[in-house]
């Protein structure tokens, strides 16, 4: 891999607002999804006959489905709230990452084909016809969205950029111009159950890797059960959990807690995956059959309750959108959530009195939590408002000692995204992941030097993989992410209870 | 996109993984680690190695745990570690040693 060619930001006292750099980001485009990538989901394998007419044609069909798009496209007053508030403008200058300057992207053909104006006087609404120029716009700048909704919090009309991005994207799969990273993977989600295409007899070898390992530090026989029939709960996380650091961390911590919460669980081979990246690609269709990997999971398994583990989008996917895509879920337990968070999971046990938990154990550590966007502003957690916020906060306090909150304009509602979601955790993204960093960075590196911080949680395995790719660029060492449960992991007391 | 070697070509995709990975050998892997401006040692050649039988056995590269702890096994406790594989492999051991030892990029959240 050649050596960074661009300027990692400088970290300041605090986030200033960059001069505009025309065209600053332009050259950064994610490599393009290959035919082969594009006919497994059924999209064309190249750039279509009269895609001009077949673009504008299936925002039409959007437009006709999705209510919110034409608020969207329709509602911005062009007050200026949201420019500043994103992370790849901040970090990198260049206006078309300004939120309104993306929607306006997709907005100049709606208003070009879809309103009175745009089509008699476009000159004067800022309508464009669909031309090769505005799709490479398109494809450039609606993959340098992670599709976090930190703009839509500041819009007095909360415009959703991430809905507007997702439809763009959708509009450029069907026209044959689609993303590599995001196509390959749910391909890989449809044949082989998971994002990274781990097939079962390496699952289970991994697991029972697991298993020799918390057995030799704790003595204790900590089981990783795949496939289990019959099982209470199906564990479904990010196939990251069984890969990366310090993502497996995170996974014991998960079933050390089952264990000592004495219930029987297992994953499942086949739905071995809670992302679901065709959120990212604004795709039902592709969301409705990732969806239903865990339907036929549950009902193969025959289990009662569903359990997600650390991921940003998942929870989202699961806590929003997963009983209309893959419900009713009249089969499972109604005591419990369906679905539930593990930190919910972890935090009623806690206040149950359920888990012993030596904090001490990671006194080694002062800790922060970084809030995932999609967790933070597209979800909840648990039965009141803001659970997203206290339950995480909860776990974690109950796990360690030393906790300390980095600057609230960048945590709770308002956190930044680490910069790696929304489909651009890729290498060849590489660049723009560390520019739109730069704000958690400036926001962790200040409590690091005011506080003495020397770990960041995170609950997202995007964000664990991104923060530990891109925190060395900051002169931050890449173990410098941990996983929440990796805390209560270290913490929990084994055998205390029965 | 090709990498030559005697005046044979190798196929490869944008990011340099070889496209098919029965074509691997191990000049080739040396080009490839040249390109990632890596010098093979001992150790860099157990990874590789270690990548691929897993991958014959698997069809994926194994998750880096377990890479650590076969690196554990064959050269002691103090290279069984992330960092020591990070320090071989500085774009990280998933993917720019299976890069070098001809296996696909592995993708996800990683």
């Amino acid at each position: 891999m050649p050596k960074a060619t661009f300027q990692t930001p400088e970290l300041g006292e605090f986030v200033d607002i960059p001069d505009i750099q025309e065209g600053a980001t332009a050259k950064l485009k994610p490599l393009p999804a290959s035919p082969d990538h594009q006919k497994a989901l059924g999209f064309p394998g190249e750039l279509v006959d009269d895609w001009e007419q077949k673009a504008v044609a299936k925002l039409g069909e959007l437009l006709g489905k999705y209510r919110s798009l034409a608020v969207y496209l329709d509602a911005c007053v062009k007050c200026g709230a949201c420019t500043d508030k994103c992370h790849y403008f901040l970090g990198t200058g260049d206006p078309k990452n300004m939120p309104v300057a993306r929607q306006d992207l997709l907005r100049q053909v709606y208003r070009k084909y879809f309103t009175v104006a745009g089509k008699i006087v476009p000159g004067l609404v800022g309508a464009k016809s669909m031309t090769k120029e505005v799709l490479d716009d398109w494809y450039i700048y609606f993959h340098q969205c992670s599709q976090c909704r930190r703009c839509s919090v500041f819009c007095p009309y909360g415009i959703d950029t991430a809905e507007i991005s997702m439809a763009a994207r959708e509009i450029m799969d069907h026209i044959g111009m689609g993303q590599k990273y995001c196509n390959e993977i749910i391909g890989k989600v449809h044949k082989i159950g998971n994002n990274l295409g781990l097939p079962g007899p390496a699952l289970l070898d991994t697991l029972e890797g697991l298993e020799e390992d918390v057995e030799e530090e704790t003595g204790v026989s900590v089981k990783f059960p795949v496939d289990v029939k019959g099982a209470e709960i199906l564990l479904v996380t990010p196939s990251a959990d069984f890969f990366a650091e310090p993502h497996v961390d995170g996974l014991i911590g998960y079933a050390k807690v089952f264990h000592q919460a004495g219930v029987s669980w297992t994953v499942s081979s086949y739905a071995s995956e809670a992302a679901n990246f065709s959120m990212f690609i604004g795709s039902y269709d592709q969301m409705f059959k990732a969806a239903n990997r865990i339907r036929k999971a549950a009902l193969d398994l025959g289990v009662k309750r569903l359990v997600f583990g650390e991921c940003g989008h998942a929870w989202r996917v699961a806590y929003s959108f997963l009983n209309t895509l893959a419900g009713p879920w009249d089969f499972l337990d109604p005591k419990y959530p369906a679905p539930q968070h593990i930190c919910e999971f972890t935090n009623d046990l806690i206040e149950r009195g359920g888990l012993s938990l030596d904090a001490s154990a990671n006194d080694d550590m002062t800790l922060t939590i970084h809030d995932s966007c999609n967790i933070a502003r597209a979800s909840r957690m648990g039965s009141r408002p803001g659970g997203q916020f206290h339950i995480p906060r909860a776990v974690l306090k109950a796990s360690a000692n030393r906790f300390v909150e980095m600057n609230p304009d960048t945590t709770h509602e308002k956190t930044f995204c680490c910069g790696g979601g929304g489909g651009i955790l890729t290498d060849d993204m590489l660049e723009l992941r560390v520019k739109g960093a730069m704000p958690r960075m400036q926001a962790l590196n200040q409590v690091m030097k005011k506080d003495g911080v020397t770990h960041m949680v995170a609950l997202c395995a995007i964000c664990k993989s991104q923060f530990s790719k891109v925190m060395p660029f900051y002169g931050i060492g890449m173990d410098a992410v941990v996983s929440l449960h990796q805390l209560v992991g270290n913490a929990i007391k084994l055998g205390t209870k029965e | 996109m090709a990498y030559e070697i005697n005046g044979k070509t190798f196929e490869h995709d944008e990011e340099g993984y070889l496209t098919d990975l029965n074509e691997w050998n191990e000049d080739l892997a040396a080009i490839i680690a040249k390109d990632e401006e890596i010098d093979m040692t001992d150790e860099h050649w157990e990874v590789v190695n270690f990548l691929r039988e897993y991958y014959n056995e698997y069809q994926i590269a194994p998750a880096v745990r377990v890479l650590v702890k076969a690196i554990k096994k064959k050269f002691g406790k103090e290279k069984g570690s992330n960092k020591y594989l990070y320090e071989l492999f500085p774009y990280g051991p998933a993917k720019q040693a299976c890069k070098i030892a001809g296996l696909p990029k592995p993708t996800g959240c990683i």
